[in-house]
This record gives C-alpha cells, structure tokens and sequence, in this order.
C-alpha cells in the first residue's frame, strides 16, 4: 500500500488548495447569479415575446442544453479567439457556465411562473397594473416559491460543475489539485483532499438551502393555488434539468 | 352596514317565492327611486368570439352613473366574457365599449382605432374595479398590503395617506381587525370582501362584480351582500353578474338576462320577476325559483 497520511494531511492543510476552493465558491456564485439573470430574460421571452423572440429564447435554451459543458467552455476560450473575440480564462469560464446554466433556468422559471394561479394576473390587471407591475409585485414573488427548492439543486450542480472549467486552466479547486499532483505525483492524495472540499462545499450549501427552503415554505396562502397542469410542468422541467430531488 | 339580506336565493337552495319576498327584498320594493345619472358605460355591438365560438354575439347596453345592473343567464351565455371584455382582461372583436370616459382599448386617431398597448390599457382599468368568483387576493401579502399595493405601488401615493384610507375600507366591509391577517387566514365571506375593498381604494368609477358570492358557503353570501348593498346606497355604478335575486330585488335598477351572447330581456326587477317577456326568461325564473 502507498497512501501517505503525511500528504493527505499537507494536502489538507494547504493554502493553494483552500485558495482553488475559494475560486470554486465565487466562480459558482457569479455564474450562477448571472445564469439566474439569462435564464430569467429566456423565459420571459419564451414566454411573452413574439414569435421571433420566442424562437431565439427556444434556440438559445435548445442549443445549451443540448451540449456538453465542456464544449461549450473550451468554444469559448480557444475557439471564439479564432473569430476575433478574445476572453480571459475567468470570463471564458463565467461566460460558459452562466450561459448552460440559465438554458436550464430558464424552464424552471417558466415552470414556477406557470404554477401562478391565472386569477393572479387578472386580479392585477383589474387594479391597473402593468405587465411590469404585474411581474414584479404579484407573479415572480409567488412563482418564487416553486422555483427556489429547483434552483437550490441547480448550484449544488454548479459547485461541482465548475471543476470543469479547470480545463481551460481555470485555477478552481479542480485545476488546483491537478497541479499539485504533477509535482509529488500523490494522485490519490490530492484528489481525495480535492473530494473533501467539494463535499464540505456542497454540505455547507445544503444546510443554507434547507434554511431558505424553509423559509420558503411557511405557506401565505392556500398552497398558492398551484394547478395540477403546473405541477406536471415544474415536474418535468426539474427532472430535465438534472435535479434529483423532486 | 344595512340589515342582512337572509336567506337570499341561490339556484342551489329552496329560494323564496316571488309572492312572499324576504325582509330585504320588501324593503327594496319600497326603496325611493334614485337619481340616475349621465351614462357612464356604453357597449354598443360588442362581439367576442373563442375560435368559433361565437360568446358574445352583438350586445349593446347603457348604464347610468349611479345605476347597479344585475346580469343572469344560465352558464356560459356570456356573462362573464362581457364583464371581462368592459375591463379588458379580453380584448373585442368588433362593437365599442366606452367606460368612465374611455375607448375601452383603442385610442382614435384621424378617425381610425388604435389598439392600446398594455400600459396604457392598465391606465383605463384603474377606472374600472372588478371582483372575481375566487376572490383572487393576492396571497402573498397582508390583507392591507392587497388593499395598499395599488395606489402605493402604481399610483405612487403616499404610504400613510393610502394606509388611512385602507383602514376606513376595512371597517366599510367589517373587517377592522383583520388588517395584518393573511388571505388564507380569512373565510371565503372575509376575503370577498378584502376583494371588494381593494378594488375600491382605486376609487373606481364603475364596479365590476362577476358571480362574487357563488364560491361561498351559504352563511357567507349574506355579508358580502350587505356589503354590495350598502356600496349599491353610497351611489356606486355596478354591474353584477349573480343569480342572488334578493340581491336583484334589493338592489338593482335593472335586471338583464343573456342567452347564448345575446340580452334577451332587460327590464326593472318588478317587472323582471312578475312580468317577464322573454320566454327565456320564464324559463330561467322557473328554474332558479323552483328548486
Ligand atoms: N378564455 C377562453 N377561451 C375559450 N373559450 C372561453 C374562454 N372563456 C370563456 N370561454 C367560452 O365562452 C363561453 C361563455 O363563457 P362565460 O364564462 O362568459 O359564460 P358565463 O355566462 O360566465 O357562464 P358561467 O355562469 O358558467 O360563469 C363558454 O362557452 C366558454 O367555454
Ligand atoms: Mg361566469
């Protein structure tokens, strides 16, 4: 047997991993929030907009979901500079991770605006509101509700997901180890420690979704009136997007 | 808030006969006539129609300032479909609606219509106040908050002031106390009239009420009904959709009865109920008063 404790425990303690950990967590939390803003924009489009808008929102979320990731990531940083547009590996890397994640987004979105009872938008039309008004104060703060358990899976799915940027030498957590396993040759070692981080990345996640989850649940109406239709919806648009959890 | 309309009539329950009305419905028939004033909604020829069903085939009305207009009909003749084309939650086919001063969904421009976009169709519906059959409050927020958000959030009036008159409009439908409560801590009874009382602190012009009593319990519809009497007296122009005839009786100018999109008979409730033309009209009278 060749395990050394000695390097498991360096590996553990050591600053360029903690710092590649640390790139793991912001890398995740940019792309994400900027997934969030995509994926919100291609579902309204998919949903309100006109035919045209419609079809570049259903493209866009067809041709994201429809490919690897890691094609998408490596298009962006070594392919894009072949047509003249040239980013830096953090930007290539935000890029692409936002850009997947908000085709996946953006139906979850549609499902959690779909699950609004239709009386809501009624009701807030009676009163005068704008399409504007009638999201922002009455429709996003209930489809919230459906949507927040979905997108707590969706960035347990990132944290890990962003491992692959390590590809275009994004120095993350992934990345990280692969260097320091080129210098000891401790394979086992760092990955292992490499595994520990995500694990504790991804624990502590679960326990702050579990808080919001929770908040999220405390009811302020009678089940906020989610029609069965919807619930199939949200149903299938959680299972396309990958979440165990449903 | 006026004495209760008991045992109104519902098309579910033993209801009155015409000969022996209830207090309320007596006392309507000895109400002083009002004034009525210039006419503040006009539908002329309105059609509507879902593919090729044709819901609304041509109707035409006036309603007065002032004036409650109660509309029955059986299921799908169209009621609902006309209330919601005047506040253009649906848009029409063909015909004019103009409503507290509006061209209900066009502008005219050199003669010709415009559709308005939908900022500018929310500014008319401001005029307009409506009450849906599920009440439809919005769930996430308080009961004062329902009331609140419109004239705060759009109209951009002043926190305090809307909240004082919020208040008043609690106690107008008898729900002081329930100020900070959620909609699904109310009764059916109870958030009705919340619904009532949001469309309300818009100041509306016209009143809009479609079936707001048939989602309730029995022992509910009373006080939701008094509270619609007693907007009837402070000189509110309302349409109503409902088969609640001691509402009709107690407080209607004008009683309207459509038939597959179409208004077959429009009469004052004496005579709608005694003296009815329409054979339809007999017929639906017959059905809902003789369960
Ligand atoms: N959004 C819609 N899309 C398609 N058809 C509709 C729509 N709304 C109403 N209809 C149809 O229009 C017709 C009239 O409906 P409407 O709701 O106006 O009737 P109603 O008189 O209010 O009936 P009820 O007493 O059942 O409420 C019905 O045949 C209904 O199926
Ligand atoms: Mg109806």
């Amino acid at each position: 047997m060749n395990w050394s404790w000695t390097f498991f425990f360096e590996y553990l303690t050591n600053g360029f991993m903690f710092r590649g950990a640390w790139t793991t967590v912001w890398l995740s939390v940019i792309s994400m929030t900027i997934g969030l803003g995509l994926g919100v924009v291609a579902a309204m489009m998919k949903m309100y907009g006109n035919a045209a808008v419609r079809y570049i929102a259903e493209f866009y979320i067809w041709l994201f979901r429809g490919t690897p990731v890691l094609i998408q990531l490596i298009i962006i940083y070594t392919g894009l500079p072949q047509l003249g547009i040239r980013l830096n590996v953090i930007e290539s890397a935000i890029l692409g991770l936002a850009l997947n994640e908000g085709a996946y987004l953006a139906e979850i979105i549609r499902a959690g605006i779909m699950s609004v009872d239709k009386g809501q938008n009624d009701a807030a039309r009676s009163v005068g509101m704008t399409w504007r008004e009638r999201m922002y104060l009455v429709i996003l703060p209930q489809a919230t509700r459906t949507i927040i358990p979905p997108l707590g899976n969706q960035f347990n799915g990132m944290l890990k997901t962003t491992s692959l940027a390590s590809v275009i030498s994004m120095e993350e957590l992934m990345r990280n180890a692969q260097m320091l396993a080129q210098i000891n040759f401790r394979v086992l070692e760092v990955y292992s420690v490499a595994a520990l981080w995500y694990l504790l990345l991804v624990s502590i996640w679960g326990l702050i979704q579990q808080r919001i989850e929770a908040h999220y649940e405390k009811p302020f109406g009678p089940a906020a009136a989610i029609s069965p239709e919807a619930a199939k919806e949200l149903k299938k648009a959680m299972q396309k997007a990958g979440a165990t959890k449903v | 808030m006026t004495q209760g309309i008991q045992n109104a009539p519902h098309p579910e329950r033993p209801a009155m006969t015409i000969d022996a009305p209830p207090p309320a419905a007596r006392a309507a028939t000895s109400r002083p006539t009002k004034a009525l004033g210039a006419p503040i909604v006009l539908i002329e020829n309105v059609q509507k129609a879902f593919g090729d069903n044709h819901v609304l085939r041509d109707v035409s009305m006036t309603i007065r300032q002032g004036e409650v207009v109660v509309i029955c009909g059986r299921s799908g003749s169209g009621k609902s479909t006309l209330l919601r084309c005047i506040d253009q939650l649906e848009t029409i086919d063909g015909g004019t609606i103009r409503a507290a001063g509006h061209l209900m969904g066009f502008r005219e421009k050199n003669g010709k219509r415009v559709a308005l976009r939908d900022a500018e169709i929310a500014r008319q519906q401001r005029d307009l106040g409506m009450v849906f059959q599920n009440f439809n409050l919005f769930p996430h927020v308080s009961v004062i908050e329902n009331i609140m958000m419109a004239p705060v959030r759009i109209l951009k009036r002043p926190r305090a002031e809307v909240k004082a008159e919020a208040r008043e409009l609690l106690a107008r439908v008898g729900l002081p106390e329930k100020e900070n409560a959620y909609p699904r801590q109310l009764s059916g009874g109870q958030q009705q009239r919340v619904a009532i009382a949001r469309a309300l602190a818009m100041k509306p012009q016209v009143m809009l009420f479609d079936e707001p009593t048939s989602a309730l319990d029995p022992e509910m519809i009373s006080e939701v009904l008094d509270v619609m009497v007693d907007l009837s007296h402070q000189g509110m122009t309302m349409i109503v959709v409902t088969h609640e005839m001691g509402f009709a009786r107690a407080a209607a100018d004008r009683v309207v009865l459509m038939h597959g999109g179409e208004i077959v008979e429009e009469a004052p409730p004496e005579q709608f109920f005694t003296n009815p033309r329409s054979e339809h009209t007999k017929l639906f009278l017959s059905k809902i008063l003789s369960h």
